[in-house]
Protein backbone atom coordinates (compact mmCIF):
# COMPACT_ATOMS: atom_id res chain seq x y z
CA UNK A 1 0.00 0.00 0.00
CA UNK A 2 1.60 3.28 -1.23
CA UNK A 3 2.14 5.77 1.96
CA UNK A 4 -0.30 8.43 2.46
CA UNK A 5 -0.24 11.77 3.85
CA UNK A 6 -1.87 11.86 7.76
CA UNK A 7 -2.23 14.99 9.24
CA UNK A 8 -2.51 14.56 13.23
CA UNK A 9 -3.97 17.39 15.57
CA UNK A 10 -1.98 17.54 18.83
CA UNK A 11 -4.05 19.70 21.57
CA UNK A 12 -5.59 22.12 22.04
CA UNK A 13 -6.26 19.72 24.97
CA UNK A 14 -4.36 16.90 25.34
CA UNK A 15 -2.19 14.86 27.57
CA UNK A 16 1.14 15.35 26.13
CA UNK A 17 0.61 19.18 26.69
CA UNK A 18 0.87 20.46 30.36
CA UNK A 19 -1.05 23.65 28.79
CA UNK A 20 -3.32 24.21 26.16
CA UNK A 21 -1.37 24.94 22.74
CA UNK A 22 -2.23 23.04 19.22
CA UNK A 23 -0.26 21.23 17.21
CA UNK A 24 -1.12 20.27 13.32
CA UNK A 25 1.36 17.58 12.14
CA UNK A 26 1.67 16.42 8.53
CA UNK A 27 2.75 12.98 8.65
CA UNK A 28 4.19 10.88 5.66
CA UNK A 29 4.73 7.47 7.39
CA UNK A 30 6.11 8.27 11.42
CA UNK A 31 8.56 11.47 9.73
CA UNK A 32 6.94 14.63 10.23
CA UNK A 33 6.45 16.90 6.37
CA UNK A 34 4.80 19.75 7.72
CA UNK A 35 4.12 21.46 11.31
CA UNK A 36 1.49 24.78 12.20
CA UNK A 37 0.98 26.28 15.65
CA UNK A 38 -2.08 27.47 16.94
CA UNK A 39 -1.82 29.45 19.89
CA UNK A 40 -4.39 32.17 22.14
CA UNK A 41 -5.79 29.38 24.41
CA UNK A 42 -3.91 31.02 27.17
CA UNK A 43 -5.17 34.17 26.74
CA UNK A 44 -6.09 36.13 30.04
CA UNK A 45 -6.00 40.06 29.47
CA UNK A 46 -2.87 41.14 31.22
CA UNK A 47 -2.14 43.38 28.77
CA UNK A 48 -5.65 45.37 28.68
CA UNK A 49 -5.88 44.99 32.42
CA UNK A 50 -2.62 46.52 32.75
CA UNK A 51 -3.96 49.87 31.33
CA UNK A 52 -6.97 49.92 34.17
CA UNK A 53 -4.86 49.18 37.15
CA UNK A 54 -2.28 51.03 38.86
CA UNK A 55 1.42 50.67 38.58
CA UNK A 56 1.78 48.86 41.57
CA UNK A 57 -1.42 46.77 41.20
CA UNK A 58 0.40 46.18 37.37
CA UNK A 59 3.84 45.20 38.88
CA UNK A 60 1.39 41.86 40.88
CA UNK A 61 -0.69 41.35 37.79
CA UNK A 62 2.63 40.90 35.66
CA UNK A 63 4.13 38.63 38.05
CA UNK A 64 1.54 36.28 37.58
CA UNK A 65 2.10 36.15 33.63
CA UNK A 66 4.23 33.19 34.25
CA UNK A 67 4.19 30.73 37.20
CA UNK A 68 7.50 29.98 36.53
CA UNK A 69 9.68 33.35 35.56
CA UNK A 70 7.47 34.75 37.46
CA UNK A 71 10.15 37.34 38.81
CA UNK A 72 11.56 37.89 35.20
CA UNK A 73 8.57 39.68 34.60
CA UNK A 74 7.93 41.75 37.58
CA UNK A 75 11.52 42.61 37.28
CA UNK A 76 11.60 43.28 33.52
CA UNK A 77 8.40 45.86 33.87
CA UNK A 78 9.61 47.58 36.39
CA UNK A 79 12.79 48.24 35.05
CA UNK A 80 10.73 50.06 32.52
CA UNK A 81 8.68 51.80 34.70
CA UNK A 82 11.69 52.75 36.91
CA UNK A 83 13.85 54.07 33.81
CA UNK A 84 10.64 56.46 32.99
CA UNK A 85 10.31 57.50 36.54
CA UNK A 86 14.19 58.41 36.56
CA UNK A 87 14.83 56.14 40.09
CA UNK A 88 18.06 54.88 41.25
CA UNK A 89 17.60 51.62 42.72
CA UNK A 90 19.49 51.30 45.52
CA UNK A 91 23.13 49.08 44.87
CA UNK A 92 21.60 46.25 47.61
CA UNK A 93 18.56 46.82 46.07
CA UNK A 94 19.73 45.59 42.36
CA UNK A 95 21.83 42.63 44.45
CA UNK A 96 18.72 41.33 45.94
CA UNK A 97 16.61 41.88 42.91
CA UNK A 98 19.50 39.76 40.43
CA UNK A 99 19.74 37.07 43.25
CA UNK A 100 16.10 35.93 43.35
CA UNK A 101 17.10 35.89 39.63
CA UNK A 102 19.39 33.57 39.81
CA UNK A 103 17.94 31.14 42.28
CA UNK A 104 14.55 31.66 39.73
CA UNK A 105 17.09 29.99 37.09
CA UNK A 106 18.22 27.25 38.92
CA UNK A 107 14.87 26.19 40.05
CA UNK A 108 13.54 26.52 36.68
CA UNK A 109 16.54 23.98 34.96
CA UNK A 110 16.59 22.07 37.35
CA UNK A 111 12.74 21.55 36.99
CA UNK A 112 13.54 21.65 32.78
CA UNK A 113 15.74 18.71 33.81
CA UNK A 114 13.33 16.61 35.43
CA UNK A 115 10.64 17.12 32.58
CA UNK A 116 13.05 16.53 29.75
CA UNK A 117 13.75 13.23 31.45
CA UNK A 118 10.29 12.84 32.18
CA UNK A 119 9.70 13.06 28.27
CA UNK A 120 12.02 10.44 26.81
CA UNK A 121 11.19 8.05 29.79
CA UNK A 122 13.82 8.59 32.22
CA UNK A 123 11.93 9.14 35.01
CA UNK A 124 14.11 8.37 37.67
CA UNK A 125 16.30 11.54 36.34
CA UNK A 126 12.81 13.67 37.45
CA UNK A 127 12.75 12.10 40.82
CA UNK A 128 15.96 13.06 41.44
CA UNK A 129 16.27 16.59 40.36
CA UNK A 130 12.82 17.49 41.45
CA UNK A 131 13.88 15.91 44.78
CA UNK A 132 17.49 18.23 44.76
CA UNK A 133 15.15 21.41 43.39
CA UNK A 134 13.17 21.53 46.71
CA UNK A 135 16.36 23.29 48.21
CA UNK A 136 16.27 26.12 46.26
CA UNK A 137 12.82 26.34 46.61
CA UNK A 138 13.46 26.29 50.42
CA UNK A 139 15.71 29.24 49.71
CA UNK A 140 13.21 31.62 48.19
CA UNK A 141 9.99 30.68 50.70
CA UNK A 142 13.14 31.37 53.14
CA UNK A 143 13.90 34.79 51.76
CA UNK A 144 10.46 35.79 50.25
CA UNK A 145 7.76 33.58 52.21
CA UNK A 146 6.83 32.23 48.82
CA UNK A 147 8.44 29.46 46.52
CA UNK A 148 6.88 31.31 43.65
CA UNK A 149 5.54 34.54 43.02
CA UNK A 150 7.94 36.20 45.30
CA UNK A 151 6.68 39.65 45.33
CA UNK A 152 10.02 40.64 46.24
CA UNK A 153 10.30 43.70 43.55
CA UNK A 154 8.61 47.08 44.14
CA UNK A 155 8.54 49.77 42.48
CA UNK A 156 12.45 51.34 43.44
CA UNK A 157 13.67 48.51 44.99
CA UNK A 158 13.03 45.29 46.43
CA UNK A 159 10.31 44.71 50.05
CA UNK A 160 12.70 42.44 51.87
CA UNK A 161 16.22 42.36 52.81
CA UNK A 162 18.52 39.26 53.15
CA UNK A 163 19.52 39.12 56.84
CA UNK A 164 23.03 37.73 57.83
CA UNK A 165 21.51 34.53 59.67
CA UNK A 166 20.20 33.30 55.81
CA UNK A 167 23.09 33.92 54.33
CA UNK A 168 25.04 30.36 55.35
CA UNK A 169 21.58 28.81 54.98
CA UNK A 170 21.22 30.21 51.11
CA UNK A 171 25.61 28.89 50.49
CA UNK A 172 24.99 25.36 52.36
CA UNK A 173 21.81 24.72 49.96
CA UNK A 174 23.98 26.64 46.60
CA UNK A 175 27.09 23.69 47.92
CA UNK A 176 24.45 20.80 47.85
CA UNK A 177 22.87 22.24 44.20
CA UNK A 178 26.15 22.50 42.83
CA UNK A 179 27.38 19.00 44.08
CA UNK A 180 24.19 17.86 42.60
CA UNK A 181 24.47 19.43 39.43
CA UNK A 182 28.02 18.01 38.62
CA UNK A 183 26.55 14.89 38.98
CA UNK A 184 24.07 15.23 36.43
CA UNK A 185 26.77 17.23 34.30
CA UNK A 186 28.38 13.46 34.70
CA UNK A 187 24.97 11.79 33.66
CA UNK A 188 24.36 13.89 30.58
CA UNK A 189 28.12 13.31 29.63
CA UNK A 190 28.57 9.95 30.35
CA UNK A 191 25.24 8.25 30.32
CA UNK A 192 25.19 6.58 26.78
CA UNK A 193 21.18 6.25 26.97
CA UNK A 194 20.54 9.85 27.56
CA UNK A 195 23.11 10.69 24.86
CA UNK A 196 21.78 8.53 22.48
CA UNK A 197 18.35 9.43 22.85
CA UNK A 198 18.68 13.37 22.60
CA UNK A 199 21.45 13.22 20.27
CA UNK A 200 20.25 14.34 16.79
CA UNK A 201 16.83 15.53 17.68
CA UNK A 202 14.86 18.79 16.88
CA UNK A 203 18.45 19.45 15.10
CA UNK A 204 18.46 23.29 15.04
CA UNK A 205 21.54 24.91 12.94
CA UNK A 206 23.16 28.43 13.89
CA UNK A 207 21.82 30.00 10.64
CA UNK A 208 18.68 28.63 11.22
CA UNK A 209 18.28 30.02 15.22
CA UNK A 210 19.60 32.99 14.16
CA UNK A 211 17.32 33.71 11.11
CA UNK A 212 14.21 32.06 13.03
CA UNK A 213 14.66 34.51 15.91
CA UNK A 214 15.95 31.56 19.09
CA UNK A 215 16.38 33.14 22.00
CA UNK A 216 17.61 31.64 25.41
CA UNK A 217 19.09 28.31 25.92
CA UNK A 218 17.63 26.99 22.46
CA UNK A 219 19.71 29.90 21.11
CA UNK A 220 23.04 29.14 22.95
CA UNK A 221 22.80 25.24 22.28
CA UNK A 222 22.90 26.31 18.43
CA UNK A 223 26.06 28.03 18.82
CA UNK A 224 24.44 31.44 19.46
CA UNK A 225 26.12 33.23 21.79
CA UNK A 226 23.82 35.85 23.34
CA UNK A 227 22.79 36.54 26.78
CA UNK A 228 20.89 39.60 27.74
CA UNK A 229 22.45 39.58 31.18
CA UNK A 230 25.78 40.29 29.41
CA UNK A 231 24.73 42.35 25.85
CA UNK A 232 22.62 44.45 27.94
CA UNK A 233 23.31 44.36 31.44
CA UNK A 234 20.54 45.26 34.19
CA UNK A 235 20.21 44.57 37.92
CA UNK A 236 23.70 43.93 39.04
CA UNK A 237 24.74 41.87 36.34
CA UNK A 238 27.14 44.46 34.91
CA UNK A 239 29.20 44.34 37.90
CA UNK A 240 29.46 40.31 37.94
CA UNK A 241 31.47 37.72 36.26
CA UNK A 242 30.05 34.85 34.39
CA UNK A 243 30.19 33.22 31.24
CA UNK A 244 27.77 32.55 28.65
CA UNK A 245 27.18 29.08 28.09
CA UNK A 246 26.90 28.19 24.16
CA UNK A 247 27.46 24.32 22.38
CA UNK A 248 27.58 23.55 19.43
CA UNK A 249 25.43 20.35 19.06
CA UNK A 250 22.67 22.42 17.53
CA UNK A 251 19.59 19.52 19.00
CA UNK A 252 18.10 18.44 22.50
CA UNK A 253 21.17 17.06 23.85
CA UNK A 254 23.09 20.74 23.22
CA UNK A 255 19.84 21.86 25.31
CA UNK A 256 20.21 20.04 27.67
CA UNK A 257 24.12 20.44 28.24
CA UNK A 258 23.61 24.30 28.07
CA UNK A 259 21.36 24.36 31.30
CA UNK A 260 23.34 22.08 33.18
CA UNK A 261 26.13 24.41 32.59
CA UNK A 262 23.97 27.48 33.28
CA UNK A 263 23.44 26.10 36.49
CA UNK A 264 26.83 25.84 37.42
CA UNK A 265 26.94 29.46 36.58
CA UNK A 266 24.73 30.37 38.76
CA UNK A 267 25.76 29.01 41.52
CA UNK A 268 28.83 30.76 40.90
CA UNK A 269 26.65 34.34 40.45
CA UNK A 270 24.79 33.76 43.57
CA UNK A 271 27.95 33.51 45.63
CA UNK A 272 29.12 36.33 43.92
CA UNK A 273 26.27 38.50 44.99
CA UNK A 274 26.08 37.47 48.85
CA UNK A 275 30.10 38.06 49.12
CA UNK A 276 29.68 41.35 47.44
CA UNK A 277 26.21 42.57 48.62
CA UNK A 278 26.63 45.98 49.30
CA UNK A 279 25.09 47.98 52.68
CA UNK A 280 22.69 50.39 52.59
CA UNK A 281 19.05 50.76 52.07
CA UNK A 282 17.15 48.63 49.60
CA UNK A 283 14.77 51.08 48.25
CA UNK A 284 13.71 54.49 47.13
CA UNK A 285 11.08 56.11 47.11
CA UNK A 286 8.19 55.92 44.03
CA UNK A 287 5.65 58.41 43.00
CA UNK A 288 2.34 57.30 42.45
CA UNK A 289 2.60 58.79 39.20
CA UNK A 290 4.50 58.03 36.57
CA UNK A 291 6.04 61.02 34.53
CA UNK A 292 4.90 60.62 30.42
CA UNK A 293 7.31 58.96 28.62
CA UNK A 294 8.48 55.35 27.25
CA UNK A 295 10.84 52.66 27.88
CA UNK A 296 12.07 49.11 26.89
CA UNK A 297 13.65 46.75 28.96
CA UNK A 298 15.52 43.23 28.36
CA UNK A 299 15.55 40.57 30.51
CA UNK A 300 17.10 37.08 30.69
CA UNK A 301 14.72 34.58 32.07
CA UNK A 302 15.17 31.08 32.65
CA UNK A 303 13.64 30.38 28.73
CA UNK A 304 15.08 33.34 26.73
CA UNK A 305 14.74 37.13 26.32
CA UNK A 306 11.79 38.63 27.93
CA UNK A 307 10.98 42.02 26.33
CA UNK A 308 8.35 44.79 28.45
CA UNK A 309 7.65 47.80 27.03
CA UNK A 310 5.95 50.83 28.82
CA UNK A 311 4.25 54.00 27.97
CA UNK A 312 3.35 56.61 30.40
CA UNK A 313 1.31 59.35 30.45
CA UNK A 314 1.45 61.24 33.68
CA UNK A 315 -0.97 59.34 35.61
CA UNK A 316 -0.89 56.57 37.88
CA UNK A 317 -2.14 53.94 35.31
CA UNK A 318 0.25 52.83 32.37
CA UNK A 319 -0.83 54.12 28.44
CA UNK A 320 0.41 50.80 27.15
CA UNK A 321 2.06 47.84 28.28
CA UNK A 322 3.70 45.13 26.06
CA UNK A 323 4.82 41.78 27.17
CA UNK A 324 6.56 39.40 24.55
CA UNK A 325 7.86 36.30 26.39
CA UNK A 326 10.52 33.94 25.12
CA UNK A 327 8.02 31.38 24.10
CA UNK A 328 6.69 33.63 21.66
CA UNK A 329 10.03 33.72 19.99
CA UNK A 330 10.59 30.00 19.99
CA UNK A 331 7.76 28.97 18.97
CA UNK A 332 7.99 29.22 15.49
CA UNK A 333 11.83 27.40 15.86
CA UNK A 334 9.86 24.37 17.16
CA UNK A 335 8.01 23.86 13.72
CA UNK A 336 11.59 24.10 12.01
CA UNK A 337 13.17 21.45 14.41
CA UNK A 338 9.99 18.98 14.05
CA UNK A 339 10.21 19.16 10.24
CA UNK A 340 11.67 15.37 9.00
CA UNK A 341 11.47 14.35 12.51
CA UNK A 342 9.91 11.48 13.90
CA UNK A 343 6.61 11.83 15.52
CA UNK A 344 7.40 9.83 18.60
CA UNK A 345 10.11 12.83 18.75
CA UNK A 346 7.82 15.80 19.56
CA UNK A 347 7.67 15.81 22.76
CA UNK A 348 10.75 16.04 23.92
CA UNK A 349 11.54 18.45 21.35
CA UNK A 350 8.81 21.10 22.11
CA UNK A 351 9.69 20.07 25.83
CA UNK A 352 13.05 21.18 24.94
CA UNK A 353 12.52 24.94 23.87
CA UNK A 354 11.11 24.68 27.86
CA UNK A 355 7.70 25.93 26.30
CA UNK A 356 5.24 28.61 28.30
CA UNK A 357 2.17 29.09 26.58
CA UNK A 358 0.56 31.12 29.90
CA UNK A 359 3.86 33.50 29.21
CA UNK A 360 2.93 33.53 25.54
CA UNK A 361 -0.58 33.94 25.73
CA UNK A 362 -1.24 37.03 28.36
CA UNK A 363 -3.22 39.33 26.51
CA UNK A 364 -6.83 39.43 26.35
CA UNK A 365 -9.73 36.89 26.68
CA UNK A 366 -13.24 37.57 27.87
CA UNK A 367 -15.94 34.97 26.52
CA UNK A 368 -16.48 32.03 25.17
CA UNK A 369 -17.86 32.41 21.55
CA UNK A 370 -18.94 29.15 19.64
CA UNK A 371 -19.62 29.32 16.14
CA UNK A 372 -20.61 33.43 16.48
CA UNK A 373 -23.38 32.40 19.23
CA UNK A 374 -22.52 33.50 22.65
CA UNK A 375 -22.79 30.55 25.30
CA UNK A 376 -20.57 32.63 28.14
CA UNK A 377 -22.16 31.87 31.65
CA UNK A 378 -22.35 34.91 33.88
CA UNK A 379 -22.08 33.77 37.70
CA UNK A 380 -25.76 33.62 38.65
CA UNK A 381 -26.20 31.35 35.34
CA UNK A 382 -22.44 29.08 36.45
CA UNK A 383 -24.08 28.53 40.08
CA UNK A 384 -27.83 27.73 39.01
CA UNK A 385 -25.79 25.44 36.69
CA UNK A 386 -24.15 24.09 39.44
CA UNK A 387 -26.28 23.43 41.59
CA UNK A 388 -29.05 21.85 38.85
CA UNK A 389 -26.21 19.28 38.07
CA UNK A 390 -25.80 18.24 41.37
CA UNK A 391 -29.14 17.46 42.28
CA UNK A 392 -29.31 15.06 39.23
CA UNK A 393 -26.18 13.07 41.02
CA UNK A 394 -29.17 13.36 44.23
CA UNK A 395 -26.94 16.02 46.17
CA UNK A 396 -29.30 18.57 47.65
CA UNK A 397 -28.06 21.96 48.89
CA UNK A 398 -31.91 22.95 50.13
CA UNK A 399 -30.67 22.00 53.72
CA UNK A 400 -27.02 23.56 53.44
CA UNK A 401 -28.53 27.05 52.22
CA UNK A 402 -31.03 27.18 54.78
CA UNK A 403 -28.69 26.48 57.55
CA UNK A 404 -25.89 29.03 56.43
CA UNK A 405 -28.92 31.41 55.95
CA UNK A 406 -29.80 31.04 59.80
CA UNK A 407 -26.62 31.62 60.29
CA UNK A 408 -25.77 34.31 58.69
CA UNK A 409 -28.81 36.33 59.99
CA UNK A 410 -28.11 35.24 63.50
CA UNK A 411 -24.69 37.21 63.03
CA UNK B 1 30.05 57.52 26.77
CA UNK B 2 27.23 57.61 24.28
CA UNK B 3 29.56 57.67 21.38
CA UNK B 4 27.99 54.67 19.23
CA UNK B 5 24.68 56.03 19.99
CA UNK B 6 25.18 59.39 18.77
CA UNK B 7 27.11 57.85 15.82
CA UNK B 8 23.67 55.89 14.49
CA UNK B 9 21.92 59.05 15.62
CA UNK B 10 23.93 60.94 13.02
CA UNK B 11 23.66 58.51 10.91
CA UNK B 12 19.86 58.15 10.56
CA UNK B 13 19.79 62.40 10.33
CA UNK B 14 21.74 62.71 7.41
CA UNK B 15 21.35 59.76 5.21
CA UNK B 16 17.19 60.28 5.58
CA UNK B 17 17.18 63.93 6.16
CA UNK B 18 14.89 63.66 9.47
CA UNK B 19 14.80 66.37 12.12
CA UNK B 20 17.02 66.25 14.45
CA UNK B 21 14.22 66.43 17.36
CA UNK B 22 12.66 63.09 16.25
CA UNK B 23 15.61 61.21 17.11
CA UNK B 24 16.78 60.73 20.53
CA UNK B 25 19.45 58.56 22.39
CA UNK B 26 17.59 58.33 26.23
CA UNK B 27 20.55 56.11 27.94
CA UNK B 28 23.24 54.34 27.25
CA UNK B 29 21.71 51.12 24.22
CA UNK B 30 18.49 53.04 24.27
CA UNK B 31 17.71 55.11 20.86
CA UNK B 32 14.40 56.53 19.98
CA UNK B 33 13.37 57.10 16.59
CA UNK B 34 10.09 59.19 15.00
CA UNK B 35 10.19 58.10 11.96
CA UNK B 36 7.49 58.89 8.76
CA UNK B 37 5.34 55.76 7.46
CA UNK B 38 6.61 56.96 3.78
CA UNK B 39 10.16 55.88 3.86
CA UNK B 40 9.43 53.53 7.39
CA UNK B 41 10.36 50.67 4.96
CA UNK B 42 13.63 52.19 3.72
CA UNK B 43 15.10 53.20 7.33
CA UNK B 44 14.26 49.42 8.85
CA UNK B 45 16.46 47.73 5.67
CA UNK B 46 19.51 50.77 6.34
CA UNK B 47 19.06 50.34 10.21
CA UNK B 48 19.23 46.10 9.89
CA UNK B 49 21.25 46.08 7.04
CA UNK B 50 23.93 48.60 7.11
CA UNK B 51 24.10 49.61 10.94
CA UNK B 52 23.96 46.23 12.45
CA UNK B 53 20.08 46.12 14.30
CA UNK B 54 19.75 42.39 13.23
CA UNK B 55 17.70 41.18 15.97
CA UNK B 56 14.26 41.72 16.32
CA UNK B 57 13.26 41.62 20.23
CA UNK B 58 9.66 42.72 19.45
CA UNK B 59 7.08 44.95 17.90
CA UNK B 60 4.65 47.01 19.81
CA UNK B 61 1.22 48.32 18.37
CA UNK B 62 -0.24 51.07 20.34
CA UNK B 63 -3.44 53.31 20.04
CA UNK B 64 -2.82 56.78 19.56
CA UNK B 65 -5.67 58.21 18.83
CA UNK B 66 -6.31 59.44 15.77
CA UNK B 67 -3.64 57.22 14.74
CA UNK B 68 -1.99 53.66 15.20
CA UNK B 69 1.79 53.32 15.80
CA UNK B 70 3.83 50.77 15.54
CA UNK B 71 7.96 50.45 17.66
CA UNK B 72 9.85 48.02 15.83
CA UNK B 73 12.27 47.29 18.84
CA UNK B 74 15.40 46.29 16.86
CA UNK B 75 18.71 45.00 18.58
CA UNK B 76 22.41 44.95 17.93
CA UNK B 77 24.42 42.28 19.16
CA UNK B 78 26.21 44.53 21.62
CA UNK B 79 23.11 45.72 22.91
CA UNK B 80 22.02 48.77 21.40
CA UNK B 81 18.10 48.51 20.84
CA UNK B 82 16.88 51.29 18.24
CA UNK B 83 12.73 52.07 18.40
CA UNK B 84 11.77 52.53 15.50
CA UNK B 85 8.32 54.26 15.75
CA UNK B 86 6.01 55.46 13.11
CA UNK B 87 2.22 56.07 12.97
CA UNK B 88 -0.47 55.34 10.26
CA UNK B 89 -4.39 56.45 10.02
CA UNK B 90 -6.82 55.11 12.20
CA UNK B 91 -8.98 54.87 9.15
CA UNK B 92 -6.50 52.77 7.35
CA UNK B 93 -4.07 51.32 9.53
CA UNK B 94 -2.01 49.56 7.01
CA UNK B 95 1.77 48.57 7.41
CA UNK B 96 4.22 46.16 5.67
CA UNK B 97 5.02 42.80 6.97
CA UNK B 98 8.96 42.11 8.14
CA UNK B 99 8.55 38.89 8.11
CA UNK B 100 10.66 37.71 5.23
CA UNK B 101 13.63 39.00 7.02
CA UNK B 102 12.80 38.54 10.93
CA UNK B 103 9.92 35.24 10.24
CA UNK B 104 9.60 36.29 14.43
CA UNK B 105 7.70 38.97 13.48
CA UNK B 106 4.70 36.82 12.32
CA UNK B 107 3.65 36.31 15.62
CA UNK B 108 4.29 39.85 16.48
CA UNK B 109 2.24 41.19 13.57
CA UNK B 110 -0.88 38.77 13.82
CA UNK B 111 -1.35 39.98 17.00
CA UNK B 112 -1.63 43.98 16.22
CA UNK B 113 -3.81 42.21 13.47
CA UNK B 114 -6.07 40.91 15.99
CA UNK B 115 -5.42 43.23 18.71
CA UNK B 116 -5.77 46.42 17.65
CA UNK B 117 -6.97 45.80 14.02
CA UNK B 118 -3.95 46.76 11.98
CA UNK B 119 -3.68 45.51 8.44
CA UNK B 120 -0.55 43.83 7.97
CA UNK B 121 0.42 43.45 4.45
CA UNK B 122 2.09 40.72 2.90
CA UNK B 123 2.08 38.45 6.07
CA UNK B 124 1.72 34.74 4.84
CA UNK B 125 -1.48 32.66 5.20
CA UNK B 126 -1.75 30.99 8.71
CA UNK B 127 -3.81 30.85 11.86
CA UNK B 128 -4.57 34.06 13.60
CA UNK B 129 -3.08 35.15 16.98
CA UNK B 130 -3.89 35.30 19.69
CA UNK B 131 -7.95 35.31 19.37
CA UNK B 132 -10.57 32.65 18.89
CA UNK B 133 -11.37 31.95 15.42
CA UNK B 134 -15.01 32.65 16.52
CA UNK B 135 -14.39 36.30 17.58
CA UNK B 136 -16.91 38.49 16.32
CA UNK B 137 -15.33 40.93 13.48
CA UNK B 138 -14.68 44.64 14.37
CA UNK B 139 -13.90 44.19 17.87
CA UNK B 140 -9.97 45.06 18.82
CA UNK B 141 -9.73 45.20 22.09
CA UNK B 142 -6.50 46.97 22.74
CA UNK B 143 -8.08 49.90 21.29
CA UNK B 144 -8.64 52.13 23.85
CA UNK B 145 -12.79 52.91 23.08
CA UNK B 146 -12.51 49.00 23.66
CA UNK B 147 -14.16 47.69 27.10
CA UNK B 148 -14.44 44.82 28.67
CA UNK B 149 -17.46 44.12 28.56
CA UNK B 150 -18.20 45.80 25.30
CA UNK B 151 -18.98 41.79 23.76
CA UNK B 152 -20.98 41.76 27.20
CA UNK B 153 -23.28 43.69 26.37
CA UNK B 154 -23.91 43.01 23.21
CA UNK B 155 -24.70 39.14 24.30
CA UNK B 156 -27.12 41.02 27.04
CA UNK B 157 -29.24 42.32 24.26
CA UNK B 158 -28.91 38.84 21.91
CA UNK B 159 -29.96 36.99 24.83
CA UNK B 160 -32.98 39.06 25.55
Amino acid sequence: MPEREVKLTIGPQHPMLKEPESFLLTLRGEKITDMTVRLGYNHRGIEKACEQRTYIQDMYLVERVCGICSHSHSTCFIQTVEEIAGLAVPKRGLYIRTLIAELERIHSHLLWVGVAGHEIGFDTLLMYTWRDRELVMDILALISGNRVNYGMNTIGGVRRDITTDQIPQILSAIDKLEERTKYYIQVGTEEITLRERLSGVGKLSKEDAIHLGAVGPTARASGVDRDVRRDDPYGAYGELSFDVITDNHCDVYGRTLVRLGELMQSYKLVRQILRQLPEGPIVVKAPRKIPAGQAVSRYEAPRGEDVHYVKANGSDKPERVKVRAPTLANVQVVAHMLKDGYLADTPIVIAAIDPCFSCTDRTIATTNLDNGRTDRMDWPTLRTYGIEWYSKQGIDFTELNRKLRTMRESN
Amino acid sequence: MLVEEEKIRQQLVERFGLPAEKITVQRERRIWADVPAANFGEIFDYAADKLGFVILATITGLDEGPTLGVIYHIARESGIILNLHTSVPKDKPVIKTVSARFPAADAYEREMVDLLGMQVEGLPPGNRYPLPDSWPAGQYPLRKDWKSDTIGKSEVTENA
